[in-house]
């Protein structure tokens, strides 16, 4: 927008106004998710205030009902922002659910020796999809859905039916309360803001960040800057199976069964909180921050219909999706500003 | 030493016809199934109908070769279409509903007005998904999704949530119908297939779309109109996926928002993929796709018939991928084969990675490239 950046005295010249300079903020599709979350919450409490939907609990029950997903997109914000994609999230999820409950239940291993287990089995799935993504230079798409029908197909190998678990250390886990004063949160919840703390300190403080934006920003210029994108890249995708991983088990003991077809497209669920939460697709700009409130936005919408009552599940799909359209059209406004 | 020379060489132009690698792979998997089922390769008369493994394959890979056609026009202008299974659930929906409102499900008129309704609905959504990746410039796999996402729900939304079931015989035919003895799917797929071959080899309809894929501000800056060709090859695969949503939704005579064309993007893209198709864009062969679908449907086959558990069937599919695209992978071949074996690979696929160095999806195959040289 050229008409708003040229002002008529020299001095000015060089910086663009206001107004421009708000639009072309790399915080402002992170500030419009928290916006959008704060009046839907706002729409929430006018409309269900009798029903509950002010106590905080229920603000709490977000991170809790929607801990894994929170974990399985940060993951995938670290591939999104280097300038990838990451399809086998779901399938992962899927996997770990699979693989936990079968060696508790059935092998009879204690949960503690198999959480390790899960973590390095997802991690080294990551990471065997980033060494193919980068030594053969195929694109990360078809690698890792080539990842999504292994690992899906290894969740069926390992049981057709679902297997549920009892283990009584695994429920005293999934029942856990961390009291909050005004409420609890579980486990799983706890961990979901760790993992989240950690991602923010590793993209925003560390080189390896630094890195992991360099090369979703403009790949060939970081290389040229000799940057090790090699490695920043088979990283990134570890990072991602291990916050598969970890968000599967954060599944497992949310519902405490492990199942072939348990998380099935979640990698859509985590793409689109990412997408909504203002990274943006092409890699290189965005904030893990965006990415919580992607999520918390995706679950408000699960408790609002659940709170409506009427209104049928699929109402999330298709709120999702238009929300996923309406971001994608801010992105790509705010994109086109830049160039110009 | 003249004969042995060319016959050669007439068996390294046959190794390097395109189509080459994904018949070979067909026919190893049809031939697998040979010691497990001796009379695989025979066909049956019963009740009229041609009744065989071989005929089983066609019918139960009908749905997927039409989608895998449509999907091979998008990635041939260097897109991608994740919404196909979407729209086929939507267009399942849309015309299962519609019947089941009639008062009689069996006329003729109302099964064709079901049928042009979803098909409506299904090329409705290719334009969207068009107009978002041509004219909103916006990435064709980010743009798609959103009706991969919110398409299932509209299915949902228009079946209630239900699974909606149909008794209407003309409704049966395109799915599960026979006609001259075949599956009338057969001929729906060979109509569809003959048509897009016919436009895109007998016109120069497949030369722009493909040089839109090579480079398509190029092709914009050259006459041709590359944003309109973008929108009607998304309609397309559209319209192929309606009609693979009719035939599904007709085969099972009901329609379920939910699991109708499930994944069925995902095993599109691989057909294509296996048929030889760049992912980057700019070339493409719509033989090999059908080759392609085959070779899924085979291989879906033959994990049935040879006893191995079903369920593995997603871990062998994974398998080929992975296969297929280390094969297809210079970089893989180099290391593999040696650098001899690659070259004479990549004299062969020179002219598709040299025609697209400008794309912008292919950023990982020409970073490293550049070094080398």
């Amino acid at each position: 927008m050229s008409a708003t950046t040229q002002s008529p005295t020299a001095s000015e010249s060089r910086t663009p106004s206001k107004a421009a300079r708000l639009l072309g903020d790399r915080r402002l599709p992170v500030g419009v998710t928290a916006l959008l979350f704060l009046v839907m919450y706002g729409v929430g409490l006018g409309r269900y205030q009798f029903y509950g939907f002010a106590e905080p609990q229920v603000f709490l029950n977000l991170f809790i009902d929607n801990g894994y997903l929170l974990v399985a997109a940060v993951g995938v914000t670290f591939v999104i922002l280097s300038g990838g994609i990451d399809l086998s999230v779901g399938s992962m999820i899927g996997f770990t659910t699979m693989f936990t409950a079968w060696l508790v239940e059935r092998q009879g291993l204690p949960i503690v020796v198999v959480i390790p287990m899960a973590l390095a089995v997802g991690a080294f799935g990551g990471f065997l999809m980033g060494y193919v993504i980068h030594n053969f230079e195929i694109q990360p798409f078809i690698v890792t859905l080539a990842g999504l029908f292994l690992f899906r197909g290894l969740c069926l190998v390992i049981s057709k039916e679902s297997i549920s678990i009892s283990d009584a250390s695994v429920s005293s886990m999934a029942q856990a309360q961390v009291s909050l004063g005004m409420g609890f949160v579980s486990i799983g919840a706890v961990v979901s803001l760790v993992v989240l703390a950690v991602a923010f300190y590793v993209l925003h403080y560390t080189r390896f960040g630094r890195r992991v934006y360099a090369i979703g920003g403009n790949e060939q210029s970081a290389m040229l800057m000799g940057l090790p994108q090699g490695g920043t890249k088979i990283a990134v995708y570890t990072v991602s199976g291990f916050c598969s991983a970890l968000a599967g088990l954060m599944f497992t003991l949310y519902i405490q069964s492990g199942d072939p077809l348990h998380a099935t497209g979640m990698e859509l669920d985590a793409i689109a909180a990412v997408v909504i939460g203002g990274t943006l697709l092409t890699g290189g700009s965005g904030y893990v921050l965006g990415t919580l409130f992607g999520v918390l936005v995706l679950g408000l919408i699960k408790s609002i219909i659940q709170f409506e009552g009427t209104l049928s599940s699929w109402w999330t799909k298709i709120a999702t999706g238009v929300l996923l359209c309406a971001f994608i059209l801010v992105q790509r406004f705010m994109t086109t500003r830049k160039k110009t | 030493m003249t004969t042995s020379s060319t016959t050669s060489s007439r068996w390294r132009a046959l190794t390097r016809h395109h189509l080459f690698w994904p018949v070979a792979v067909l026919v190893l998997l049809l031939l697998v199934n040979v010691p497990f089922t001796p009379d695989f390769f025979s066909i049956k008369m019963a009740d009229g109908h041609l009744y065989g493994s071989l005929v089983s394959i066609v019918l139960f890979g009908s749905p997927l070769i039409l989608v895998a056609v449509g999907m091979t026009l998008v990635i041939a202008t260097g897109g991608i279409d994740l919404s196909v299974g979407a729209v086929v659930a939507i267009t399942g929906a849309l015309a299962c509903s519609y019947i089941s409102d009639q008062k009689d499900q069996g006329a003729l008129s109302g099964v064709l007005l079901a049928m042009g309704l979803g098909l409506l609905a299904a090329v409705v959504c290719g334009l969207w998904n068009g107009f978002l990746v041509a004219r909103m410039g916006i990435q064709p796999i980010i743009a798609t999704l959103i009706i991969m996402v919110a398409g299932r729900g509209v299915a949902q939304l228009i079946t209630d949530g239900q699974i909606i079931t149909i008794n209407s015989e003309p409704y049966k035919l395109i799915g599960g119908g026979y006609w001259l003895t075949l599956p009338f799917s057969i001929f729906v797929v060979a109509a569809v297939v003959a048509v897009t071959g016919a436009l895109t080899r007998r016109t120069a309809l497949g030369l722009l779309v493909e040089a839109v894929g090579g480079n398509a501000e190029a092709s914009r800056l050259v006459g041709i109109r590359s944003r309109r060709i973008k929108i009607l090859v998304y309609m397309f695969c559209a319209l192929c996926a309606g009609i693979a949503g009719l035939m599904i939704s007709s085969n099972t005579s009901a329609a379920d928002g939910n699991n109708a064309g499930l994944w069925i993007e995902l095993d599109a893209i691989l057909a294509v993929v296996i048929g030889g198709t760049s992912l980057l864009g700019g070339r493409f062969s719509i033989g090999g796709t059908v080759v392609g679908a085959l070779v899924i449907q085979t291989l879906t086959t033959t994990i049935y018939t040879i006893g191995v558990p079903t369920q593995t069937n997603l871990v062998f599919k994974a398998a080929v991928v992975i296969v297929v695209c280390l094969l297809q992978s210079p970089k893989f071949r180099d290391k593999v084969f040696g650098a001899k074996f690659a070259a004479r690979f990549r004299a062969k696929a020179g002219a598709k990675t040299a025609a697209t160095p400008a794309d912008s999806a292919a950023p990982t195959e020409a970073a490293p490239k550049m070094e080398v040289s």
